[in-house]
């Protein structure tokens, strides 16, 4: 039986109204850094066309887990398929499946940004005519057409974001990883980007995968959210059930419910201390 | 092939975009060429070695390559600090293809600014002896260029910040360059220095130049070449092994 029959009949079995044609997969994930368990054996399964958030605090080990799901990293044990391939073992064909939007930038500033598209084109391998094209369509919808030809370090926070991912969707891939794509960035421009993703997503049916530690945006963007904690996931559904879970009114009263009220401390600059002042204004 | 080519191709237009770092990168061989050449070319005339000029250009030149492919080769940290080395790192590329296409695209550069210092050492009086050898001397700061830029990307392989930057350059950069006879005859050297001008790439790289450019030979061009193609191999293997083994 091939792995991925025998894959589904265990599923049907042990949770029979699971998505069983997940495109990402993941059973028993765990990775150890020394003594330390970064992700400690989730599971999780994403469905094709799926828009999936993992919320949770620092350190929670949420960009671990996107790192093991894109080649970066071998998990310790554990299993991960990318639309039916192993990462591991299948490095270069998984590679060509998704784009991934890093937690900090990774353009190269004294590039333009029609040529920051057009080398990761060449390097995902995209025939030159349906890369002229698609380089065109994204930066039109990211509203960076008129700047093509301008250098990436004269460009503002947002405007760098917004070509990272375009890029991201430049090879047309199955799915889009976006590691805390909005931090740092103004309200009006995280609505924005949102919105560009949303679109995205159901024109072209991409898979999305985020991590992201605000609440409000996994509730508006994602179908289902997976929160996780200490490597561990504690809960997982569409935001209406998590609230129902909990007996909570909002995402993050559940998400407070479940994480606790403690600030995480964590070895981290400026940027986690800002965090931590924003949240505590919230409040 | 294609990823090979665009890696290349990304080096040489943040060569041609950085205008103050071709500038900087000509003011140190300008400095040696014309304190030295003109303020020991008398001594060294006195001596009965001829023009220094003449004897230090080729040095210069494979001064030029040698820092500039070094650099190249260390700018790996900065695509590493800015982030940019991720973007090729994920990609359904081979590492290899990325290493071979950073390196060529290094080494093209410090080969142009090396073509540059040859120009302006010709304004300062430096004659080539036999026009018909230029290709030959092309070919051996090609062979210093790519063996450079190949040790300094594995090198920069290891380095997560620019901390060792400076080890790196006094600690190999700068012997690699005063012991390879770019500045003196090796052959009027104390025995030790002649032998450790023998495991320096750049010693038979400037043997090779000067002697396609001036006709002066310390090992000649068929040792040259040949030790200098096995230091380029050898590199090549290191610095790809190396650049295989990032982790991010």
């Amino acid at each position: 039986m091939s792995p991925s029959v025998s894959r589904w009949i265990s599923v049907l079995k042990t949770e029979p109204d699971r998505l069983v044609f997940g495109v990402i997969w993941a059973r028993d994930l765990t990775r150890n850094f020394g003594a330390v368990s970064a992700v400690q054996g989730i599971s999780f399964e994403v469905a094709k066309g799926e828009i999936f958030a993992f919320l949770g605090p620092n350190g929670a080990g949420k960009t671990t887990t996107i790192k093991m799901l894109t080649t970066l990293l071998r998990p310790t044990s554990g299993r991960v398929e990318l639309d039916g391939l192993d990462p591991v073992t299948h490095q270069q064909e998984t590679r060509k499946r998704f784009g991934i939007v890093f937690q900090d930038s990774s353009i190269d500033d004294e590039l333009t940004a029609y040529e920051n598209m057009d080398f990761h084109g060449v390097l995902y391998k995209v025939p030159r005519r349906v890369r002229a094209a698609r380089i065109e369509e994204l930066l039109n919808l990211f509203e960076l057409w008129d700047r093509r030809d301008h250098q990436v370090k004269n460009f503002s926070g947002g405007m760098r974001r917004r070509l990272e991912i375009a890029r991201g969707f430049l090879h047309t891939p199955k799915i889009l990883f976006l590691d805390e794509p909005t931090l740092g960035l103004d309200p009006q421009t995280r609505n924005q980007l949102w919105s560009h993703v949303k679109r995205l997503n159901e024109t072209e049916d991409v898979t999305v995968f985020l991590t992201t530690h605000y609440m409000e945006e996994a509730e508006r963007v994602a179908h289902r959210t997976a929160i996780m904690d200490h490597g561990r996931i504690i809960a997982q559904g569409s935001s209406a059930e998590l609230k129902r879970q909990t007996g909570t009114d909002s995402l993050e009263e559940a998400f407070l419910a479940l994480t606790g009220t403690s600030i995480r401390e964590e070895e981290g600059g400026s940027i986690v201390r800002m965090r931590r002042i924003a949240k505590l204004f919230r409040r | 092939m294609n990823a090979v080519y665009i890696l290349w191709l990304r080096q040489l237009k943040r060569y041609a975009r950085s205008r103050p770092r071709m500038a900087a990168s000509l003011a140190q061989p300008l400095l040696f060429l014309f304190a030295l050449g003109f303020g020991l070319g008398p001594i060294f005339q006195k001596a009965g070695h001829g023009s220094y000029i003449q004897f230090i250009s080729p040095g210069v030149i494979g001064m030029t390559v040698l820092f500039n492919s070094m650099f190249s080769g260390i700018e790996l940290i900065w695509d590493r600090q800015f982030g940019f080395l991720k973007e090729t790192l994920v990609a359904p590329v081979s590492r290899l293809s990325i290493m071979i296409g950073r390196t060529l695209g290094g080494a093209t550069t410090a080969l142009i600014q090396g073509v540059i210092v040859m120009a302006v050492c010709a304004l300062a009086g430096f004659r080539i002896q036999n026009l018909s050898l230029l290709p030959v001397a092309l070919l051996f700061m090609a062979l210093i260029a790519t063996t450079f830029t190949a040790l300094g990307t594995g090198i920069a392989s290891l380095l997560t910040d620019f901390q060792g930057f400076q080890l790196v350059m006094n600690l190999l950069v700068m012997p690699a360059f005063f012991l390879s006879g770019a500045l003196f005859p090796l052959s009027e050297a104390p025995v030790p220095i002649q032998l450790i001008a023998r495991i320096d790439p750049l010693s038979f790289g400037v043997d090779g130049l000067r002697t396609a450019l001036i006709g002066v030979a310390h090992f000649g061009i068929p040792t040259d070449l040949a030790v200098l193609a096995v230091f380029t191999a050898v590199f090549l293997g290191f610095g790809g092994y190396l650049f295989s083994r990032i982790q991010l």
